[in-house]
């Protein structure tokens, strides 16, 4: 997902979510469902970014941390958000070619909101507290910049990981 | 002509592609049946046919030389010859390319239509002017309507053809309109419906067309010609001689024609080539006044052969997947269900459960036998392979099947064609010794490669055998040390060494061919079938040949599995993997250096710590037991907290984001609705097998 491609339109419909102190922003195309969180099970060896899946409506799915992906800390949490909420947002995208399901947890979902494309800014070559190579592009929000993760990539990069023996 | 139905065609075509390619090589061994000249006219006639149909007129024209070819056959005027059978291969090869309007720069297609009008016999005037035209292609095949206008031109005569569709007929799928486009296409006017036999609506059968129709044909049209027409629609018909009464449509005359019209003349051509071919059976003249009724089923097509049609529907795979998902959810709710009631402790819910458990397994099982394929699908293509691969190599072999009716899930079916082929192509271009060779070695001539299959328990044993050279397991073990995969002082044993063909990289470097040359590609045959939670085997004896041994599950789609639970998290085990389970003894119960054995009945059984091997937090507190799997001949112990119990395991495949973990297959969901993993036995095995003391470093990874 590039941002020319996300320039091409005039507006785009986002969903807002909190991860540790940073805010994100996910296309609403993406997003199937906002589910409170459920047991996981975890997968041995699947290594820390997807380490566990969920049983969403019948189907297994993996369900990732985006926290691994953008390096923030385990525990980084915004002070004023209480546990209960806490939910895991259901995505479909594609996968390595497929079309997959995929869960990724949030401390507390924010909004959904339209904003102008234009108002969306590459990210600064500077700015290395994220990893450049799985963002698309970032805007100004109300308190803050708001990260919009590239999704296709970061899981493509999970994909790619190495075999365990 | 919309989407829908070309994909039908197109269906239809491959399983129609499939039956003419399985004909004409078993032609090839019994060139004089006449029931597979039957089979191969039959399908080259529907090919051409339905091909019309769908307007693929350019196919249509390409199939009627053989088609004629094979009728002539069928007369006895010509015999099957090594040469129709090549070219009638190469000739099926070039459909496809046909119906997707692929372009044919080479003019292969012309070529091998030039070759079979060089077969045919004594070159008649008509076969050379038939030959042309289709030979020319498309572009002036307009030409042969003038042909078909000329035929009709010259017989003014014409006959009164009666015909009224047996019981069944459209429940079988005959087409009044196409049976009436095709009769036009040979010159039929005149068409009237009666409706004599129609009942009153209260007694009307909905299934049952009770029309009939009448039309004049000209006299020029033999007997022979209209039964063509009717080979698949079971009619009962007649032809008299004029008669000036066609005034018995009382009053309900429908004209057709003018319903019809857009398809007539898709069809007008594809028939129009019948007038004028061939065809070698002297032309039955028309009877004269006497009726010649003719009984129901055209005579090639024998009863029996419509009544297994009957039998039979055909489903698309997509609603089979479905049904099969719906049955998994059931199941799944079911096992919730038996918990709830279980606890609940109500006796006449804990009935209910259990009616819903049998029903579940009834309906579970039905389900998975409908998805079950024999394996004789996917032979046809292998037999081709074999022949195709013999010719050219120049080693002739005879290629035996045993097991065609061994079924297996279609999934499964689907995605071990490609390994097979790869296995076959290796028995052929390597494992097989050249004429030279083999003579010098004392073998006969002929090599033998053998394709089985045969059940075993809940999996699927599929073999191939070739009594080429074998492979030297001094010279793979020589070359694995030399690509560091092994080191110098290993011991291994032959089973072992033999299995390093499949490891990926060892087929990457030169000389491979020399060392018997398994190793091509043989890592991604072995990724495939463990990817169908199936095992490779490979056994070799220096001078007589090669067996490679595919071990598969009947399904993939629901298994029995045994629950187990390690510090507190629930996996599966395939229970047809499980062989035993044992209590592990105390003195075991502490990982020690120097390997974890257990001495079962007087054999080593290595054993892996599921709590080690998945980095278990906290110290495991009641005994354990140790189950033992088993796969072939390998087994391993795997040490558990606790066994759950067994339950119908519906297997979901995991995502792509968790390809790396091998030691999981897939996943379930259990009756609580929490999802437990399903463990990959082979992996598991390997693991056990190859280094038993060092399994804590898996679990770092």
């Amino acid at each position: 997902m590039k941002l020319a491609t996300l320039k091409s339109q005039r507006t785009i419909t986002l969903v807002t979510m909190a991860l540790g102190n940073q805010t994100l922003a996910l296309p609403t195309a993406y997003l199937r469902e906002i589910l409170d969180p459920l047991p996981a099970t975890r997968v041995p060896g699947a290594g820390p970014f997807v380490p566990q899946v969920v049983n969403v409506r019948g189907a297994v799915v993996p369900q990732a941390n985006l926290k691994v992906a953008f390096g923030i800390a385990a525990d980084s949490i915004d002070p004023s958000l209480t546990e209960d909420r806490r939910r895991i947002l259901v995505l479909e995208l594609q996968i390595d070619g497929e079309n997959a399901m995929v869960a990724i947890e949030a401390d507390a979902v924010h909004e959904v909101a339209t904003i102008e494309t234009e108002r969306l800014e590459m990210v600064p070559a500077a700015a290395s507290e994220w990893p450049p190579e799985y963002l698309t592009g970032l805007y100004k929000g109300q308190d803050g910049f708001v990260l919009l993760p590239d999704l296709p990539a970061i899981f493509a990069a999970q994909v790619a990981r190495p075999v365990v023996a | 002509m919309t989407d829908d139905m070309t994909a039908v065609f197109r269906e239809e075509l491959r399983d129609l592609l499939d039956s003419l390619e399985r004909g004409l090589l078993d032609l090839t061994s019994n060139p004089d049946d006449p029931s597979l000249i039957n089979q191969v006219f039959r399908d080259l006639h529907t090919v051409k046919g339905s091909g019309a149909m769908f307007g693929f007129t350019e196919l249509a024209a390409f199939i009627h030389n053989f088609e004629t070819f094979f009728e002539n056959v069928r007369s006895g005027k010509l015999k099957i010859t090594a040469e129709i059978i090549r070219l009638s291969l190469a000739a099926r090869d070039q459909i496809p390319g046909l119906v997707d309007g692929t372009p044919d720069p080479e003019g292969q297609r012309d070529a091998i239509l030039a070759a079979v009008a060089a077969l045919m016999p004594g070159a008649a005037p008509a076969v050379t002017t038939e030959t042309d035209a289709a030979g020319r292609s498309d572009t002036e095949y307009e030409d042969e309507s003038d042909v078909l206008s000329v035929a009709l031109a010259a017989s003014q005569a014409t006959n009164r053809l009666t015909f009224r569709f047996a019981g069944d007929a459209l429940g079988l799928g005959a087409q009044p309109e196409i049976i009436l486009d095709e009769l036009r296409g040979l010159g039929a006017t005149g068409i009237v419906a009666s409706v004599d036999d129609v009942p009153t609506l209260d007694a009307l059968p909905v299934d049952q067309c009770m029309f009939a129709w009448s039309m004049d044909i000209p006299a020029s049209v033999t007997e022979a010609q209209i039964e063509d027409v009717f080979i698949f629609a079971e009619a009962d018909w007649s032809i008299e001689a004029p008669a000036d009464a066609d005034d018995d449509a009382s009053g309900y005359d429908f004209n057709l024609d003018d319903f019809a019209a857009p398809s007539a003349p898709v069809v007008a051509q594809a028939q129009a080539p019948a007038p004028v071919a061939p065809t070698p059976a002297p032309t039955v003249p028309a009877p004269q006044a006497a009726v010649a009724s003719k009984p129901a089923a055209a005579a090639d097509h024998p009863n029996a052969a419509q009544a297994a049609q009957a039998a039979t529907i055909r489903v698309a795979a997509e609603r089979l997947d479905a049904l099969m998902d719906s049955v998994g959810e059931l199941v799944i709710v079911e096992a919730r269900l038996t918990e709830l009631a279980r606890q609940s402790r109500d006796s006449a819910l804990i009935t209910t459960a259990e009616q819903i458990t049998r029903l579940a397994a009834g309906l579970r099982d039905a389900t998975m036998t409908m998805r079950m394929v024999p394996m004789r699908s996917l032979v046809a293509r292998f037999r081709r392979l074999v022949m195709d691969l013999s010719a050219s190599l120049g080693k002739p072999v005879t290629f035996s099947v045993l097991g065609e009716d061994t079924e297996l899930d279609k999934t499964v079916i689907e995605k071990l064609a490609d390994p097979l082929v790869h296995i076959l192509r290796n028995a052929l271009d390597h494992g097989m010794e050249t004429i030279a060779e083999r003579q010098t070695a004392g073998k006969s001539q002929n090599g033998v490669v053998e394709l089985s299959a045969e059940h075993s328990g809940a999996e699927v044993l599929i073999r191939v055998r070739d009594d080429g050279r074998g492979m030297d397991p001094e010279r793979i073990r020589a070359k694995a040390i030399a690509l560091g995969m092994i080191s110098a002082d290993a011991t291994l044993t032959q089973q072992q060494i033999l299995s390093l063909v499949f490891e990926a990289g060892f087929s990457t470097a030169s000389s491979v061919t020399e060392l018997s040359g398994r190793g091509v590609g043989m890592d991604v045959v072995r990724r495939t079938i463990e990817s169908l939670r199936g095992q490779i085997e490979i056994d070799s004896t220096i001078g007589k040949g090669t067996t490679v041994t595919l071990r598969l599950p009947l399904t993939l789609a629901i298994i029995e599995g045994l629950l187990i639970e390690v510090a507190g998290e629930k996996y599966t085990l395939p229970m047809a993997s499980v062989h035993e389970i044992v209590e592990l003894p105390a003195e075991k119960s502490v990982a020690k250096r120097g390997g974890d054995f257990l001495d079962i009945r007087g054999s080593f059984v290595p054993f892996l710590r599921l709590r080690q091997l998945f980095d278990c937090q906290g110290e495991h507190t009641t005994e354990q037991n140790v189950v033992i799997v088993q796969s072939g001949t390998a087994r391993v112990g795997i040490v558990v907290d606790r066994i759950v119990g067994t339950n119908q395991t519906v297997i979901k495949q995991m995502s792509k984001l968790h390809s790396s973990v091998r030691a999981v297959s897939g996943a379930t969901i259990l009756g609580d609705g929490s999802v437990a993993l399903i463990l990959d036995v082979g992996h598991l095995i390997t693991t056990g097998r190859v280094s038993p003391t060092e399994t804590n470093k898996e679990a770092a990874a």
